[in-house]
């Protein structure tokens, strides 16, 4: 900490270290004081945060519960009406096969987030463990690992999904979830190691590996909870990321395939209509920009919240 | 803008007074806005500094000596920290009234200040030559060529050997010894007439303090410099001092010669503090401990700050208003309601 | 055998130097620690002392099992630990334990205190059953001075002072013989360091620990230690008791170090020996051949380029000095 910042953070420091030994004031609860309890409570105080998250629990519960928001079957699909602009019955409209617009969004939203949270977790698990391995080990462990990784790197993005997903053909939830996985578990594999690199020189953790803790101990229970920050930050943009790839995947032919219903699905079949009915184009390009914005500012207060320097 | 330019026109200041103090601090109030409350960590200081003095502001963390020393060079980040109260007086102008423009010029051409870490206060990306080279060409607007020479020269002044060849070195190729010497010639760079110093040697190995002390004396000497002397530690401030202002949980609780306050210190904190500290001349005699802690900022004791950890506390030391700076002889002041038996108790 | 708790012999550790990625070459070593000898006895406190870079915190680190030696022997209770591996090491681990310097990362700030001072129990589980340890724990608490209350707290609501007890009470959780101090103090404000150095010697009369202190702040360590090391580039340059070192130092590192110690008392201002050191201290990687203090020392000869003076006592000291010219001078008190 520079001499010139540590002014505020110094007297901050103080500020934050309330009078101790001897009993709390009366009346006082004792309150949990974790980091994470101390990050709940900030994040919860957070305006733009809250926002984000009732969005994201407004979305996610279209994903598991879509009768709660609709009686429609998405499917009930009559030609005849196609291309109607939102009305009294329908109120996204229908698309060019004459569905109820908004049933189709509500339903959408499930193919959509499963994707982005099974590929999230996959690259939670995966990358972080790799992380955790080539940071605590060192050595010829992390050289292999590392150079795994960097391989993984240089496949570029966009080309290798499609590439991938051509070659595979059986385009599923779990296909796509997976090929995400195999190409972004590298970024995700470098927070961690990097982390975990800062962290393992901690004085706690010397100290705890001078009571005669054992390696799994000192990676779980020592360095883990403190380098899992970062990777947590950029798992929950991550989640937003993914669901605009799942969109440019189906969009670009070589995602979801229709009849499967999702907001990717949605853009790229009415992409042509956009001069003519907007709607078909705003409503699930709003939801899914929401939902990507959601994340991301989520994301955001995260890192704000669990920065131990800010404390 | 040559050094007589500068000078020019910070004597054409109003109220400039040439027979005021060098530099004044009149009733400095200092809060932080901080997530926990409000923090306030100056609460009235006062301090006043001659030209070839050293005045030594002694005090624990968070006692608010740094702060007021950044106070003083204008370095608060706002927010968010706030003078919110006082005066700060250099030669009788009060630099927190001047406009913007006319405060920096001062600020740059008269006070300089040197932190405790050399590396953070210096720039890694660029050669230490660069920098003291760049101090003379914007404020002095010198050639490359002979802000190059002045750079040698003041490298040569704080004793770096081969300053020749070692200005094309960058921070983090000096030892921390010698990273200070940088920054001493950095701060001297302009000539100043004040120098904060916050903790100079307080990172550094014995032997190097000693060595870094001795050179701060010697150019105070040579160019009759006030030295504000920011520091917690007592055997540095022994040896430096003339006057030395201690400082408890955001005021000055006793200031006095340097003599006075080691033979007959007259607040119990002062007194306290001097009985807990091992001394290298005196074998293992029991450390007196003062008990409790001092008080968070945001929660400062009403009455005397110091009241919940001193031995000898009265009713009236916890009630408000807290005591006044009592004039215990010519130049010298302590504020305890009583600090006559504090000071007669020897 | 010996009545010694702990004793090094001839302790080294290099580190080595290498460049290249995938294949390493080793192309020198920091020499931080080069040929200790040490011996602690029950119930004593060693100080060791030394500047930055004398490889006392790599000592330090020896002791605990923190760092394999390259070569020599650290001998607890008569036995070489030096190369135990696995639970052999777990169970040696019992017998010393270290306090750290930094109060405010030596604690993990996301486990309770209680967890903290516990965790020693859950590695060596045959020290408390665990229905006993709560209690334990909050002994433990008490024993330094600490509120026991306070066993769900977490690190970052205490203060530097208090959470160097906290340090303290896992030190003691598995009741060790010896705990060494890596500048427990050195973070800590000035009254506060009166409360820890205290509480050690309290814990030390009423335990019967031994301690290996080691810091730089001399007049501290004169304040607690019974004898004293002195150290430089990963040497001992001279050792006795604490009266020997700091009355009647020989070697002349010893009396730099201590004339540089200002004292408190502005009356002795001028009157004490001062010895003003000049130059660096050299690289460890790359120290000077024979005695390494002689690049910077006053009465360097020829004969101490070419021959390292052993750890001996001199002619006319009482306590072994490593160097030529060995010779007693008082630097800590005024000079008449």
């Amino acid at each position: 900490m520079s001499d010139l910042t540590s002014a505020a953070a110094a007297v901050g420091g103080e500020a934050a270290a309330p009078t101790p030994t001897g009993p709390a004031p009366a009346g006082k609860k004792e309150a949990s004081a974790s980091l994470w309890a101390d990050a709940r409570r900030q994040l919860v105080r957070d305006p733009v945060f809250v926002v984000a998250a009732i969005y994201i629990l407004l979305v996610t519960s279209m994903a598991l519960f879509p009768w709660l928001w609709t009686r429609t079957d998405p499917r009930a699909c009559d030609v005849k009406f196609h291309r109607t602009p939102p009305n009294a019955e329908h109120i996204f409209g229908t698309n060019i096969l004459g569905c109820d617009y908004y049933a189709f969004n509500v339903y959408g939203a499930r193919p959509s987030l499963a994707i982005a949270i099974l590929a999230t977790t996959g690259i939670v698990v995966i990358g972080g463990l790799s992380g955790l391995l080539a940071g605590y080990f060192g050595g010829w462990v992390d050289a292999i690992i590392s150079r795994i990784m960097d391989i993984f790197f240089s496949l570029p993005f966009l080309l290798g999904a499609i590439v991938f997903l051509v070659v595979v053909k059986d385009q599923t939830i779990f296909t796509l979830a997976f090929v995400l996985v195999l190409l972004a578990w590298p970024t995700i594999a470098r927070i961690m190691r990097s982390s975990v690199i800062s962290s393992k020189n901690l004085d706690y953790v010397h100290a705890a590996k001078a009571v005669g803790a054992t390696n799994g101990r000192l990676m779980f229970r020592h360095i883990l909870p403190n380098a899992i920050a970062p990777m947590l930050v950029y798992a929950t943009i991550t989640l937003g990321s993914f669901v605009s790839a799942e969109a440019t995947l189906t969009f670009l032919g070589v995602g979801l395939q229709a009849p499967a219903q999702s907001w990717g699905i949605a853009i790229a079949q009415h992409q042509v209509y956009f001069l003519e009915d907007p709607w078909l184009l705003l409503f699930p390009c709003g939801l899914l920009v929401g939902t990507v914005l959601s994340f991301i500012l989520m994301g955001d207060a995260l890192r704000d919240a669990l920065d131990p320097k800010l404390r | 803008m040559t050094k007589t330019d500068v000078t020019a026109s910070i004597d054409a200041l109003p109220d400039l007074d040439h027979s005021a103090p060098l530099l004044q601090v009149k009733d400095l109030h200092v809060e932080f806005r901080t997530r926990n409350g409000l923090a306030h960590a100056v609460n009235g200081v006062n301090l006043s500094l001659q030209a070839g003095e050293s005045l030594a502001i002694l005090g624990e963390s968070g006692c608010g000596k740094s702060v007021t020393a950044q106070a003083i060079m204008g370095i608060i980040d706002s927010p968010p920290g706030y003078i919110t109260q006082g005066e700060i007086l250099y030669r009788g102008v009060d630099l927190l009234k001047l406009p913007e423009a006319q405060r920096r010029k001062v600020r740059a051409n008269k006070i300089a200040m040197i932190f405790q870490d050399a590396l953070s206060a210096l720039n890694p990306v660029f050669t230490v030559g660069f920098q003291l080279a760049e101090l003379f060409r914007k404020h002095r607007g010198m050639s490359r060529q002979e802000s190059r020479q002045r750079a040698i020269e003041l490298l040569d002044l704080v004793k770096i050997p081969a300053a020749k060849q070692r200005i094309n070195d960058y921070p983090h190729q000096f030892s921390g010894g010698m990273r200070q010497r940088v920054m001493i010639a950095m701060a001297l760079a302009l000539d100043p007439e004040v120098l904060v110093a916050d903790e100079p040697t307080t990172a550094l190995d014995v032997t190097v303090q000693a060595q870094i002390m001795a050179l701060l004396a010697e150019l105070q000497r040579e160019r009759n410099m006030g030295l504000i002397l920011i520091t917690h530690d007592m055997g540095v401030v022994a040896d430096v001092a003339d006057r030395i202002s201690v400082m408890y949980a955001g005021r000055v609780i006793e200031e006095a010669g340097v003599h006075d306050i080691y033979s007959t210190p007259a607040h119990p904190y002062t007194k306290a503090l001097l009985q807990s500290i091992p001394r290298i001349d005196l074998k293992g005699q029991e450390l007196h401990v003062i008990k409790g802690l001092p008080p968070a900022l945001t929660d400062i004791p009403a009455g005397c700050s110091f009241n919940p950890r001193c031995g000898y506390v009265q009713d009236v030391c916890r009630a408000d208003p807290p005591p006044p700076r009592y004039p215990v002889a010519p130049g010298r002041t302590s504020a305890c309601h009583f600090w006559k038996e504090v000071k007669g108790d020897e | 055998m010996s009545d010694y708790v702990l004793e090094t012999k001839d302790l080294v550790k290099h580190f080595p130097l290498t460049t290249g990625i995938l294949f390493k070459k080793q192309i020198g070593a920091v020499q931080a620690v080069d040929g200790i000898n040490l011996q602690l006895r029950r119930g004593e406190t060693l100080g060791i002392v030394g500047e930055s870079g004398c490889g006392k915190s790599t000592l330090a680190r020896l002791l605990v099992g923190l760092e394999t030696p390259t070569s020599g022997a650290i001998t607890v209770r008569g036995k070489d630990i030096s190369r135990l591996r696995g639970g052999e090491m777990r169970r040696y681990r019992r017998n010393i334990q270290l306090v750290m310097q930094d109060p405010y990362t030596s604690l993990n700030p996301r486990m309770t205190v209680g967890d903290i001072i516990g965790e020693p129990f859950d590695i060596h589980p045959e020290v408390a059953p665990k229905r006993d340890r709560r209690r334990k724990v909050q002994e433990l608490l008490e024993l330094v001075g600490s509120n026991p209350d306070h066993i769900n707290r977490y690190p970052h609501q205490f203060s530097g002072g208090q959470r160097q007890r906290i340090g303290i009470a896992r030190a003691l959780a598995l009741q060790p013989e010896i705990i060494v101090c890596d500048e427990p103090v050195s973070a800590l404000d000035v009254s506060i360091q009166a409360q820890v150095v205290n509480l050690l010697k309290r814990l030390q009369n009423e335990l019967g620990l031994s301690y290996i202190f080691i810091a730089h702040d001399l007049s501290v360590v004169r304040h607690i230690a019974d004898r004293v090391g002195v150290m430089y580039l990963g040497k001992i340059a001279e050792i006795g008791t604490e009266d020997e070192i700091y009355e009647r130092t020989t070697h002349p590192y010893t009396q730099a170090l201590l004339s540089a110690v200002p004292v408190p008392d502005p009356k002795l201002r001028g009157l004490r020996d001062q010895i003003v050191l000049e130059g660096d201290v050299p690289s460890p990687a790359d120290p000077p051949s024979g005695c390494r203090f002689r690049t910077r020392c006053w009465k360097a000869q020829d004969i101490c380029a070419v021959e390292s003076p052993a750890l001996t006592v001199r002619p006319g000291s009482d306590h072994p000095s490593a160097c030529h010219f060995a010779e007693v001078r008082d630097v800590v008190h005024a000079v008449e």
